[in-house]
């Protein structure tokens, strides 16, 4: 099939970007999106041109690495889907594909389809984690958790990070993200210890990191690929409200 | 301030206005009673409202409640718009309803109504000179008969009512949420309970003026 792409091309950080053409005249339908970026870098190399770089690491969806807007869409048109699992056969023989990087303001582009998402990583630094003493790992089944709350717990670790509910979001707000993580932890008996310290210095990071309010508009949900759902929201919010008023 | 203190109080501030929308509600159903009864009994409840000291302090509440709100409303609005990005191609919006992606706009619709709606009422029957009526009340309610005459202001608080229910379909859930309510079941029924909150509000104050409208157009 024949596909014109425009490509958001960046050099770096401080210069100004801009969508440029390219054309596959020949690409199979079943190629996965970012190796229909790689046939296109392939073509680009040999004739003396910069490739196009983006990230990507697993390309099997589970690691949250990659991540583009294809046609104004975080991973493109299908729902709950990494731009690694997306293949062209969603597109038309001949279609035009715009593809730009995940934007908001705490998510600078670094070069082409790349940006810095490490202001996710310094929210997880500042409060993603359970204290436990070195040593001996703990026997596993000493504190009980139920099945129900076990399986409640690991649908808000499936987060993998990659961005796209803050590049959907109109507000770019990481809600969906550092709520995903402090649910997880609010759910189980070991998070409960920290988890007023937690959400406060959460929430205070992911404020300092220059992301927007959440205006509940639930469309983080709808593109997540791991469709974490909006109601991790509400137990940040609740989580947050408790800890403002048991705070000494 | 944290953003989540920020929304908290928009969610206080607002769901404290959907309250005393039900309460204004009630008490202008008053004007579909038969235009001599409707009268002297809105007038009276008007004077009753106007002298109570209860009332009184809730009216300060309201207030400061429109205007809080309104105020956290632009803090919130510009910020989301400094840290959202823009696409060149965007179909972002498959994913959400307009409503709930144009809160400012619609609440910037309801502040403009609520200034107009502020000076014919409020302003003349706490500031200018009214009419008595036969039990020696101020006449409020030929004010308002009267001003529902215009055509023109009809439609405008029309439309505002449409903006409010827009507003409200998507703010009173928002505020619940915001509130932190997270048990599924209850999420859905607060959202069903918001809904038909939203349309009995939102039609109930669009139908006065065209009832009277009409009314007295024969
Ligand atoms: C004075 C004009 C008004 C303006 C400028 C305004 C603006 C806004 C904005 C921008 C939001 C969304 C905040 C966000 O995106 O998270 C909002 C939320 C809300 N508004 Fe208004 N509004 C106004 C009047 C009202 C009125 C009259 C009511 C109720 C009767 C109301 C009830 C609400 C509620 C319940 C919320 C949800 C709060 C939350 O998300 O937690 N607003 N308003
Ligand atoms: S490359 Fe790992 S999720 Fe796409």
């Amino acid at each position: 099939m024949k596909l014109h792409l425009k490509i958001w091309r960046q050099k770096d950080k401080n210069t100004q970007g801009k969508l440029v053409d390219y054309w596959l005249e020949d690409v199979n339908p079943h190629m996965s999106f970012l190796e229909m970026l790689d046939t296109l870098n392939e073509k680009l190399v040999l004739s003396d041109e910069m490739p196009v770089e983006f990230d990507h690491d697993c390309r099997e969806g589970i690691c949250g690495q990659c991540g583009v807007m294809i046609n104004g869409l975080a991973h493109g048109p299908l729902k709950n889907t990494t731009t690694c699992q997306l293949h062209l056969r969603e597109f038309k023989d001949g279609e035009t594909i715009v593809i730009e990087p995940f934007r908001s303001k705490a998510f600078p582009v670094k070069k082409d389809l790349k940006v810095d998402r490490a202001a996710f990583d310094r929210i997880i630094a500042s409060g993603g984690f359970v204290s436990v003493n070195t040593g001996q790992a703990p026997e596993a089944n000493s504190i009980p958790i139920n099945h129900e709350t076990a399986e409640s717990a690991f649908d808000s670790a499936a987060c993998i990070g990659c961005g796209a509910c803050v590049a959907t979001c109109k507000n770019g707000s990481a809600a969906l993200f550092t709520s995903a993580k402090i649910s997880h932890m609010a759910k189980l008996p070991q998070g409960k210890e920290e988890r007023e310290h937690r959400v406060l210095n959460m929430v205070h990071q992911m404020d300092n990191e220059d992301f927007g309010h959440c205006s509940n508009t639930e469309a983080c949900e709808v593109e997540c690929p791991q469709s974490i759902s909006v109601l991790n929201i509400a137990q940040m919010n609740y989580e947050y409200n408790r800890a403002k008023v048991l705070k000494k | 301030m944290q953003s989540l203190t920020r929304k908290i109080l928009m969610c206080l501030t607002g769901l404290f206005l959907c309250f005393f929308l039900i309460i204004h509600l009630l008490g202008n159903l008053q004007l579909f009673l038969p235009a001599k009864t409707a009268q002297l009994q809105f007038n009276a409840y008007s004077h009753f409202l106007s002298g109570n000291l209860f009332i009184k302090m809730v009216s300060y509440v309201l207030y400061a409640s429109i205007i809080l709100h309104a105020l956290y409303a632009l803090v919130i609005t510009m910020k989301n718009k400094q840290s959202g990005g823009s696409y060149k191609t965007d179909n972002r919006g498959r994913a959400s309803k307009w409503y709930s992606r144009n809160m400012g706009m619609l609440g910037t619709v309801l502040l403009v109504f609520l200034i107009i709606h502020f000076k014919n009422f409020w302003y003349e029957y706490k500031f200018g000179v009214l009419p008595m009526d036969a039990n020696g009340n101020k006449d409020l309610y030929t004010l308002v008969v009267t001003t529902y005459q215009e055509g023109w202001y009809v439609v405008i608080y029309v439309i505002a009512m449409i903006a409010l229910g827009y507003h409200l379909l998507h703010g009173f859930f928002s505020a619940i949420r915001t509130l932190g309510v997270f048990h599924p079941k209850f999420v859905r029924w607060i959202r069903y309970f918001g809904i038909g909150y939203s349309l009995m509000i939102s039609l109930g104050f669009a139908i006065i003026p065209v009832y009277v409208y009409f009314l007295n157009a024969k």
